[in-house]
């Protein structure tokens, strides 16, 4: 029994180590997205972080195997069930100073390429193009320095798919409707800040992850050698919707990637045209509706709930609350310039004007909050802008 | 003490019997105003299990919940109330209490003591605990629920962002700070004032010494955590700007602040272990300790760079290079006395004369996973991978294998070495095998394949998940529920000894057990060296 037992330990012990080494076989499909370790990721320097994560790994590996071996080894031959006796000796000044000089030596070893590969990634100088890179409860936002463009960047995947109605698409919480576009080849530097609490910025395949601090600003880079789609997510915990807030890089090849800037600024253009043409016009209460309700689906019940209830004691309720019922002027601005230490942020970058007038006047109308009252983009532009 | 009742009440206690020191009280007041170091052990243990099973009860919620990609049991803003409480509990509320509760019942009997130095405050810094978790728990069932921040409640998103029940949370966590504080204290006072004669210092034994440092770090950075919480408890209600740039604070200041109470608090909840490994592998190896003089030194040495390593659990809020650097090497460092102290027990085990009781089951399997948590730790340190690794659920897996299969392993190793001395009895050794081998399988399918899901990019702390760490999720929540239920096992064979049941034990209990708590009786009386032995 007692050998059955001794048996069944080793293997249990050893159990670990099997799972262990089966990480070895998956680095054959390091690259691709492996689901055992670490990738190798789509630039140089995610590359040679790879490289160290699998020398680490190595060396702990050898080193476990060192350790335990003696152990085992002793395990088995010293055991009294054996037969063997006590040895007397309980210290011994050689021995101890070796093994406290040799791990040493191997930390020296391992701090030397560590350091070398830590400050090629502090490195952000000579960048060829500046990407601001601004976190918020729950959605990253992006502005090419220099460039007029900006935008926000929502988790795309439906709240069926989450809720386990609708089955679930191949890339569940790692889609989002405008991913970030940067060229490949070219030193991209990330500016990266946030308007709320503390995110951080993580694309794995970059081996970038920088925290997203409100009032400081992070710099870090990239270089991508490949065209491809590049999935992360925020890394640190950041509220209720901390899993869904995914971060899409698309890679372009440099012509690419300007093709689609220019693009970009001439619908940024545009829509500011037709933001102006917009304030001369009234929409009817069923077009407001219509489109409110979409516009607070997507930017307002993650915390105010699609029923307008909010979270008790977190996130205010809207229905029936004071401000939604009277207080027209008061709900503008604030949802304009949100409401200084609270999760309510200022949607006036956020949103256009039609936008923000729809949404009022579905929040003054839902869920049984009958006002009637119709708020048009004029109305907005004129708390906006003071008068 | 005993002369003290001897005097107030002599109709109480027959003046001829021998053994009238050994009354003990009755009832539930024999609890509430004991001062008896091994009546308040009983209770820090009691409380620590007690909060184990009830923050085991918050992991299976998170892990049922984790158990498939899409939102089944909880919302996201319930299941950040658990992780947050779940490592609250754990922390405060499970491992810190029940080493507490192991140094009340056996310092005294180790140094041979009569009792702590301050059995008043033995008493008052144990029941201060039950409100505290009172607190913290009746906090889930307010308007907006408990605290939803994690354990490690990072501002802005515990001042700004956070709901109404922060309050309940920074009072709660003050009081958890106070009892520390005074059960450190305690311990101090106790091993500088009360050991017998001929109790030197490098004679004594290393729980004991491994205590007296944990109990200077507790010290030294629970007053840190109070500054922390009470800063945190300002800028959510009182308009301070600690922590808001918009007032010239600065978020990242909270970290540093947290982390330099947060690094020293690993180590409190690690030493005390190492300490109990310490006096097991010498007992079932039937061989001294090898170097004993450079356990004390590590542990010393590794307590004192616990101070100087507090940001490598920040590397990636951005700072300079050199700190980086800096922080790197420091916590480098750390891995050369912790491999002494690796290298010490394997060493103490080589040519011994080995039996492999449960104590000693634990004990090994203490030291292989606590290993492997100590070497992706150091695989942690690395800045460059770090920023990889961190946030991922293989710093959950890291930090798991020192926490469970470190600190709670060495506990449960405790508990199983020093019960048959408690109760006299020896413990149900069949319940005792199930408890171990359902634990030691369950534990590591719970979290050896957390490195995998971390290493292929989960990040931690959410309530779902892309599809590729669907398969690793579930074999995770599965080991999850059978280490939770496994521990059922132990709370009946607690139960069991508790009322005494077993084959009765001699003083010494185990053959090799060395030391003054095996010199005295099984069960050890309710007061025990009243008159100090000499140690030779």
């Amino acid at each position: 029994m007692k050998r059955l037992t001794t048996q069944v330990a080793k293997w249990a012990w050893h159990l670990p180590f099997m799972l262990f080494s089966s990480l070895l076989f998956a680095d054959t499909t390091a690259g691709e997205a492996s689901s055992l370790n670490l990738r190798q990721g789509a630039t140089d320097i995610s590359g040679q972080v790879y490289d160290l994560h699998m020398l680490m790994f190595f060396i702990c590996v050898a080193i476990a195997v060192l350790v335990f071996g003696v152990m085992f080894t002793s395990m088995y031959l010293h055991r009294k069930s054996r037969g063997a006796k006590p040895a007397n000796f309980h210290e011994n000044v050689k021995v101890e100073i070796a093994w406290t000089i040799v791990p040493f030596l191997i930390l020296i070893f391992m701090a030397v390429p560590a350091a070398r590969t830590l400050i090629a990634m502090e490195d952000t100088s000579e960048a060829d193009l500046t990407v601001v890179v601004t976190g918020s409860q729950w959605k990253w936002h992006y502005k090419y320095m220099d460039r007029d463009v900006e935008y926000y960047s929502l988790l795309a995947t439906q709240r069926e798919q989450i809720e386990n109605i609708f089955d679930k698409g191949d890339n569940y919480l790692l889609e989002v409707d405008r991913p970030l576009v940067i060229p490949t080849g070219k030193k991209v530097r990330f500016l990266i800040t946030s308007d709320d609490v503390i995110h951080s910025w993580w694309v794995p395949d970059f081996a970038v992850k920088k925290d997203a601090n409100p009032g400081f600003i992070n710099e870090s880079w990239t270089k991508v050698n490949e065209p491809g789609i590049y999935r992360g997510q925020c890394a640190e915990l950041c509220g209720k919707d901390h899993g869904y807030m995914p971060v899409v890089v698309i890679a372009k090849e440099p012509a690419e990637f300007d093709a689609w800037m220019n693009a970009q600024e001439a619908i940024a253009k545009e829509a500011r045209e037709e933001e102006q043409r917009l304030l001369s016009m009234n929409m009817s209460m069923d077009e407001l509706m219509r489109e409110g309700e979409r516009v607070y689906n997507a930017t307002c019940a993650a915390c105010h709930m699609p029923n307008g209830e909010g979270l008790p004691g977190v996130f205010p309720a809207l229905k029936g609350s004071q401000m939604a019922l009277e207080d027209m002027p008061g709900h503008i601005d604030i949802v304009l310039h949100g409401k200084a230490g609270t999760a309510m942020q200022a949607f006036g970058k956020m949103l256009s004007l039609k936008d923000i007038a729809a949404v009022i006047t579905y929040e003054r109308n839902a869920w049984g909050n009958n006002t009637g009252d119709m708020v048009q983009a004029k109305d907005v532009y004129a708390v906006a802008n003071g008068n | 003490m005993s002369k003290a009742t001897e005097i107030m009440t002599p109709d109480a206690v027959a003046p001829q019997d021998h053994e009238h020191h050994d009354h003990i009280p009755k009832g539930i007041t024999r609890w509430l105003f004991t001062t008896n170091h091994k009546d308040i052990g009983t209770l820090y243990l009691w409380f620590a299990f007690i909060m184990f099973l009830v923050g085991g009860a918050m992991a299976m919620v998170i892990r049922a919940e984790l158990f498939q990609p899409g939102l089944q049991i909880v919302e996201p803003n319930f299941f950040n109330q658990m992780t947050t409480v779940h490592g609250l509990i754990m922390v405060f509320g499970a491992v810190m209490p029940a080493f507490t509760g192991l140094a009340n019942w056996l310092i005294p009997m180790m140094i041979g003591a009569p009792d702590m130095a301050l059995p008043r405050m033995n008493n008052w810094s144990f029941w201060i605990l039950p409100g505290a978790f009172l607190i913290l728990l009746s906090s889930l069932f307010m308007e907006g629920g408990g605290p939803a921040f994690g354990w490690t409640f990072y501002a802005p998103l515990s001042t700004t962002y956070s709901g109404d029940s922060t309050g309940l949370f920074v009072f709660s966590v003050h009081i958890m700070g106070i009892s520390s504080i005074m059960g450190a204290i305690n311990v101090i006072v106790t091993i500088f004032n009360m050991r017998a004669p001929g109790m030197t210092w490098m004679k004594m034994p290393l729980f004991v010494w491994t205590w007296l440092i944990t109990a200077f770090l507790l010290i030294a950075v629970m007053p840190v955590l109070a500054g922390a919480v009470t800063m945190v408890l300002t800028d959510k209600f009182f308009g301070t700007s600690f922590f808001d740039a918009a007032g010239g604070g600065d978020p990242v200041m909270f970290q540093h602040i947290f982390w330099f109470f947060g690094h020293p608090e690993v180590y409190i909840m690690i030493l005390p272990a190492f300490g109990i490994i310490s006096q097991i592998v010498p007992t079932f190896s039937r061989k001294r300790l090898f170097g004993y003089a450079s356990m004390v030194y590590a542990t010393g040495a590794i307590a004192l760079l616990s101070f100087v390593v507090w940001a490598h659990h920040m590397f990636t809020t951005g700072m300079p290079v050199y700190m980086e650097m800096f922080f790197m090497f420091a916590t480098m460092l750390i891995s050369v006395p912790t491999g002494v102290k690796v290298f010490n027990w394997v060493a103490t085990m080589w040519r011994g004369s080995l039996s492999f009781e449960m104590p000693m089951m634990f004990a090994i399997a203490f030291i292989v996973l606590f290993t492997i948590g100590g070497l992706s730790g150091l695989m942690l340190a690395i800045t460059p991978v770090d920023f990889q690794y961190h946030d991922t659920y293989f710093v959950v897996a890291h930090f798991h294998y020192v926490l469970v299969t470190g600190a709670i392993f060495s506990i449960m190793a405790a508990v199983y070495y020093w019960l048959p001395k408690w109760t006299g009895k020896m413990y149900d050794t069949t319940l005792a095998k199930w408890h171990f081998w359902c634990s030691l399988v369950s534990v590591n399918l719970l979290f050896f394949p957390m490195h995998f899901v971390g290493l292929a990019g989960m990040p931690r702390r959410i309530p779902d998940y892309a599809l590729q760490f669907a398969d690793f999720n579930k074999w995770i929540s599965v080991g999850g529920f059978a280490f939770g239920l496994s521990q059922l096992i132990f709370l009946a064979l607690v139960i069991k000894a508790c009322k005494k049941l077993g084959d009765p034990v001699s003083s010494q209990v185990w053959e090799g057990a060395e030391g003054l708590e095996w010199e005295i009786p099984s069960p050890a009386p309710y007061h025990t060296f009243e008159t100090p032995p000499v140690v030779k």
